[in-house]
């Protein structure tokens, strides 16, 4: 039972990751990784992780994908047109380019895939052609919520604040880059009155005065 | 199902994400196929956690997936701010820094 469903998932998986690098739509492509990432928690949970399977499903599956998909709405037609137009000329072409381009990638890949396997299973580690260690199913067994919230907020309670502070970080920056900015045009320069430039006297010494902009 | 399957299927997907990462222009896409190279690693982690019994390396596998949510949310925060400057989103033609 276990064998048919990591053969059907196995099948998802790769299916998804082909059509990711395949597909020329941004849009399809995104749909593709969706597929992916919900095959992959099928495998997530026949390897006993359940908390992590559901982690994939809603915060992967869900929310990133929905961010992705809305930025591939946002930029959409641009990208396509030069997507399909002349990249899908250059490397969907037939010129020497291209096809020395894709066989570049093809040989990097089999070569990168090749020294993997060796790496993963010539290793002759006898661990490897195992089934895993024993597993008895119970409220607090292994990968189950509360194990891994446990782990979480003893043993690795440094990971889990420094994870939380690195989210912060990206938010923040992700707002940073992607505000609208003013000064670059020039015609965005004029002065904003505000209800305090009424109430406050001249030379209080403000940042506005600082710079040398008197309101 | 050994391990051994779980291992070759990660480097599998590790492989056809690198593809991508090396073939596609769509600055989108190769932040997707990004994200398959480290759903790569991440299967084999949890592979792994699995082959010991230890939490360790599921802890792993959820703080990759953290730090993959915060890569994207800054490369999307990027491709934004390129498609407001009217710039091509194509990163053979985006191959200057200065703005």
């Amino acid at each position: 039972m276990s064998a048919v469903l990591f053969f059907i998932a196995a099948a998802g998986v790769i299916a998804g990751a082909v059509g990711v690098v395949v597909l020329r739509d941004p849009f399809y492509c995104v749909l593709a990784l969706v597929a992916h990432l919900l095959s992959l928690a099928v495998l997530f949970l026949l390897l006993r992780a359940e908390f992590v399977a559901a982690v994939q499903v809603l915060v992967y599956a869900g929310a990133v994908m929905v961010l992705y998909v809305f930025v591939v709405a946002y930029v959409g037609g641009e990208g396509d047109r030069s997507e399909i137009g002349q990249l899908g000329e250059r490397l969907g072409g037939a010129g020497p380019v291209a096809s020395g381009l894709r066989l570049g990638g093809a040989v990097l890949g089999g070569a990168l895939l090749v020294e993997l396997l060796i790496a993963l299973l010539g290793t002759g580690l006898e661990a490897i052609g195992g089934k895993g260690a024993p597993y008895s199913p119970g409220p607090h067994a292994f990968g189950t919520p509360a194990y891994v919230g446990e782990l979480l907020l003893t043993r690795f309670l440094v990971v889990f604040e420094v994870a939380s502070f690195l989210l912060l970080i990206a938010a923040v920056g992700a707002v940073v880059l992607a505000r609208r900015r003013r000064g670059l045009g020039g015609q965005d320069e004029r002065e904003v009155l505000t209800p305090l430039d009424l109430l406050r006297p001249r030379d209080t010494g403000t940042m506005a005065e600082g710079v040398g902009k008197h309101s | 199902m050994t391990i051994a399957w779980y291992l070759a299927l990660s480097a599998i997907v590790f492989v056809l994400g690198a593809v991508g990462v090396i073939t596609r222009r769509n600055p989108l896409v190769i932040l997707l196929c990004l994200e398959l190279m480290l759903n790569g690693a991440n299967l084999a982690l949890i592979a792994f956690a699995r082959m010991w019994g230890n939490g360790d390396g599921q802890i792993l596998a959820l703080v990759v997936m953290t730090v993959a949510a915060c890569e994207v949310c800054i490369g999307l925060g990027m491709i934004v701010a390129i498609y407001r400057r009217r710039l091509p989103i194509d990163v053979d033609e985006l191959r200057e820094l200065q703005g």
